[in-house]
């Protein structure tokens, strides 16, 4: 979501290397930059001012500094000071007591029911035992919506059918949360806005009974200057504990978040990243100041890997690829694993890929997206038999059937049989490197990424990155450099026949 | 031709449920926003409680202007393109310099040559696309189009569109009852189906407005963005030939630059006729409004200032100007 302030602060640190030293004049520009930067990314005025005082004043300490690229100082230092605005300790959220409340509010319509829920199987998924209430008794279905999401996720959703008295759902739905053996309770309320006193009393008065634990904000990323007296009014009135940022899968550069952060010291605990109801993450302000640099947030892609991925299963692919009898559900496999890892758009975005910008990850990803999902359908149009071993795809009947089963041409068909073929020899070739080789291939692929993961990463030697060679990534066992691209939506992707079959519609609908 | 949202204050649906704090007459969008050219005179010249309008405007009254416009998420080029353009001519006092900026600012809104008013007919069939972020208010708007239409007499259609978001049919049908209109859902969850059945559905029942909501979705998913397109032309197939259409992106007034990229993503996958600002009942004052109308020239047609059914307004210039500038 930062990318675009990311991308600017890279052009100014552009313009500024190779002058030798940070001087005044050079500094002034960026300084102009870094400041319509920040306003477009919607940060607030006031918070503007205090971070480019500081970044002026750290610069001029650092003149002194010889030897050091000047761009390279200047990103340090932005750098630190983005970490000081975003809050510089990420607090976990308390959950200390049992149960432990959290209650959630904001303005109408920045997500708090979708949080709601979100945050609920998050905390599930912790181990945590969580328990819904819908206090919104004033949006139409607000309270069916968030029955409905909960059913999906199998948290218990209570509410008082037809009352409109929060206090009485609140009180009732603890104690139905407390004699369940729930150890966390989450309150969704209705949205309002801060200047509204009725509205804001109600919140008040849930909040002197049930002393929530947790009074997390729900704030918009697309949010304007506003965001700032907005967040000022509930912290003021309820103290809050942090909030959660949602919607930051725009492209929005969120800088309200940075803007509430710093003016009243409260963290951003977690941060809303799709759709899904897998979609919250924990916020990690250190992360977020290198995305915004460009540098990419590979420690959470890590971490993600390693939930997603079930290590036994890549290490049982891994022997599948050395001795060469990888198929067609193996290639299933994989791609289920990437999905767990998000969207290759999402992926890429975490990885530091230098001169890719927003416009190219997201053309290779959705180029990804499609390929992916054309080839998954024509897996699912395969015979049991077929998927199990790609060699009796020879059978021009069988590729004939297929084609008509996902609705593309037989010459697409036999495309991606061919591909696939290639890719197999192609892994087997590279598993039979020696570790040390690979290593050191994919020390030379990317300088400042991990090394071990086989994360997708762009291949040196072409050079022009509007060629995308590997959109996809691989899961943890696969050696890194692999030319995935022809399978995964390099080569020469078609658009129009892609999105003119139905076959490449469907799934991805499902996925939304 | 029924000119719907009168400037004027309609009469209130008292009987409409609503938040408590929601006075149950509508909210003129003045009293909305409340703000007025002479309190930022008297923010900005603070000190002089004397005649300071008066005065030439100096460096500071012009920082002051920008930085007022700028917390307003007007944004920076439309911001220094006001501000140069004030200074340009020239103005003698700082009275002047306001009225300029307010002149500068009705134009991007009215171009001469264009009416920018709602208007719907009673004798061709008017189909209203309602597009935007999630949680930009589009389903509560049409629950208040509907209502709107409904008291002008004419008949109306719901096509419950958003078939993605949990609940999003329970919701539009407790406003389709509120406001007596037809809703259709679609068992199997095509957004594009819905829309077909509701346009035929109100061709066969003469009705004279269809409106049509959609799943909220961010401009960068390309996917729901070439499901727009798929619904637009869909759309286009079904509606007969002298129905008028209409497609409104939906923005929330609190939202900062990213509306620009809204309106200008959206435009390309449905042409945007016109912009429906709401929540602007809250303290934001919506600014990205007058970027949008400068850099896109898009028209801002309507304004929500609400939760109750009638809190919807014609937008009106000239009030949402001069509740731009602070006032403190």
């Amino acid at each position: 979501m930062f990318d675009q302030l990311s991308q600017r602060l890279q052009q100014t640190f552009r313009n500024i290397q190779g002058k030798g030293t940070l001087s005044d004049d050079n500094m002034a520009d960026a300084i102009r930059e870094i400041r319509r930067a920040l306003l477009e990314a919607d940060v607030n005025l006031q918070v503007i001012k205090r971070f480019i005082d500081r970044i002026k004043d750290r610069a001029d300490g650092a003149n002194v500094t010889k030897g050091v690229d000047p761009g390279q100082e200047f990103t340090k230092i932005i750098h630190d000071e983005l970490v000081t605005l975003l809050g510089e300790n990420h607090q976990p959220i308390n959950l200390t007591q049992a149960p432990s409340l959290i209650m959630l509010f904001g303005l109408q319509g920045s997500g708090k029911t979708t949080t709601a829920s979100k945050l609920a199987l998050k905390l599930k998924n912790e181990g945590k035992v969580p328990f819904l209430i819908a206090a919104d008794v004033y949006r139409p279905a607000a309270i069916t919506q968030l029955q409905q999401l909960g059913k999906r996720i199998e948290v218990p959703v209570h509410t008082v059918e037809g009352s409109t008295d929060v206090q009485q759902i609140v009180a009732t739905g603890l104690a139905a949360a407390k004699e369940n053996n729930h150890d966390v309770v989450i309150i969704d309320t209705a949205g309002r806005l801060q200047v509204d006193n009725d509205m804001m009393a109600e919140l008040l008065l849930l909040e002197r009974q049930f002393k929530p634990h947790n009074k997390l904000l729900v704030v918009d990323a697309m949010t304007g200057q506003e965001a700032l007296n907005v967040a000022e009014a509930f912290d003021s009135q309820l103290s809050m504990t942090g909030m959660v940022l949602t919607k930051t899968d725009g492209d929005a550069r969120g800088g309200a978040a940075l803007s509430i952060a710093e003016m009243t010291g409260k963290p951003i605990l977690y941060v809303g990243v799709s759709e899904t109801p897998e979609g919250l993450e924990v916020f990690h302000p250190d992360r977020m100041a290198s995305r915004i640099l460009g540098m990419g947030d590979v420690v959470s892609l890590v971490e993600k890997a390693q939930q997603a991925v079930d290590i036994e299963e890549a290490q049982k692919l891994e022997t599948k690829i050395r001795k060469q009898t990888f198929s067609f559900d193996d290639f299933m496999t994989i791609q289920k694993q990437l999905k767990m890892l998000g969207s290759l758009g999402g992926i890429l975005d975490m990885l530091p890929i230098p001169g890719l910008d927003k416009q190219t990850k997201s053309q290779i990803s959705n180029m990804g997206e499609e390929h992916l999902q054309r080839s998954q359908v024509m897996i699912q149009s395969m015979s049991k038999a077929e998927r199990a071993n790609p060699d009796l795809l020879q059978d021009k009947k069988r590729v004939a059937r297929i084609a008509k089963g996902c609705g593309a041409t037989e010459k697409d068909v036999k495309a991606f049989i061919t591909q696939f073929g290639q890719m197999k020899a192609m892994m087997g070739q590279l598993t039979g490197m020696q570790d040390k080789e690979i290593k050191t291939a994919a020390k030379e692929a990317d300088q400042g990424a991990f090394s071990g993961f086989g994360m997708p990463r762009r291949n040196k030697k072409k050079k022009k990155a509007a060629e995308p060679t590997m959109p996809g990534g691989l899961p943890p066992g696969f050696p890194s450099n692999m030319p995935f691209g022809g399978m995964f939506g390099g080569g020469k992707p078609t658009r129009g026949k892609a999105s003119g079959g139905r076959a490449a519609g469907k799934p991805g609908k499902k996925s939304r | 031709m029924f000119s719907l949202f009168k400037k004027t204050a309609q009469p209130a649906d008292s009987t409409v449920p609503h938040a408590p704090s929601t006075s149950s007459a509508p909210k003129g969008i003045t009293a909305a926003l409340g703000a007025t050219f002479k309190q930022f005179q008297q923010a900005v010249m603070g000190d002089n409680n004397g005649d300071a309008s008066a005065q030439r405007p100096d460096v500071a009254f012009y920082d002051a202007l920008e930085e007022g416009l700028l917390l307003a998420d007007v944004g920076l080029d439309t911001a220094l393109y006001l501000v140069d353009a004030i200074q340009k001519v020239k103005p003698s006092s700082q009275q002047q310099a306001l009225e300029i900026m307010r002149d500068k600012c009705e134009a991007l809104f009215i171009p001469a040559e264009k009416d920018n008013a709602l208007v719907f007919s009673a004798d061709t069939l008017s189909i209203l696309l309602l597009v935007g972020v999630n949680g930009a208010g589009k389903t509560t708007l049409i629950g208040k189009l509907a209502h709107q239409c409904a008291q002008q007499g004419l008949g109306v259609t719901i096509a419950a569109g958003d078939t993605f978001r949990a609940a999003a049919e329970d919701q539009l049908a407790v406003w389709a009852q509120r406001a007596n209109a037809s809703l259709i859902t679609h068992p199997n969850g095509d957004a594009a189906a819905v829309m077909h059945d509701a346009i035929t559905h109100a061709q066969e029942h003469n009705h004279q407005v269809v409106l049509l909501d959609t799943a909220g979705r961010l401009q960068n998913q390309h996917n729901l963005m070439a499901e727009l397109q798929k619904i637009d032309g869909v759309i286009s197939k079904v509606a007969p030939a002298n129905s008028v259409r209409h497609n409104l992106l939906v923005l929330d007034a609190t939202t900062g630059q990213n509306g620009l990229k809204q309106a200008d993503i959206f435009n390309k996958a449905v042409p945007i006729t016109g912009v429906a600002l709401t929540k602007l009942d809250g303290s934001a004052k919506g600014g990205i409004a007058l970027a949008i109308a400068h850099e896109l020239n898009h028209p801002i047609q309507l304004v929500g200032t609400g939760e109750a059914i009638a809190d919807l307004q014609a937008f009106d210039a000239t009030a949402y100007i001069e509740g731009l500038l602070p006032t403190a």
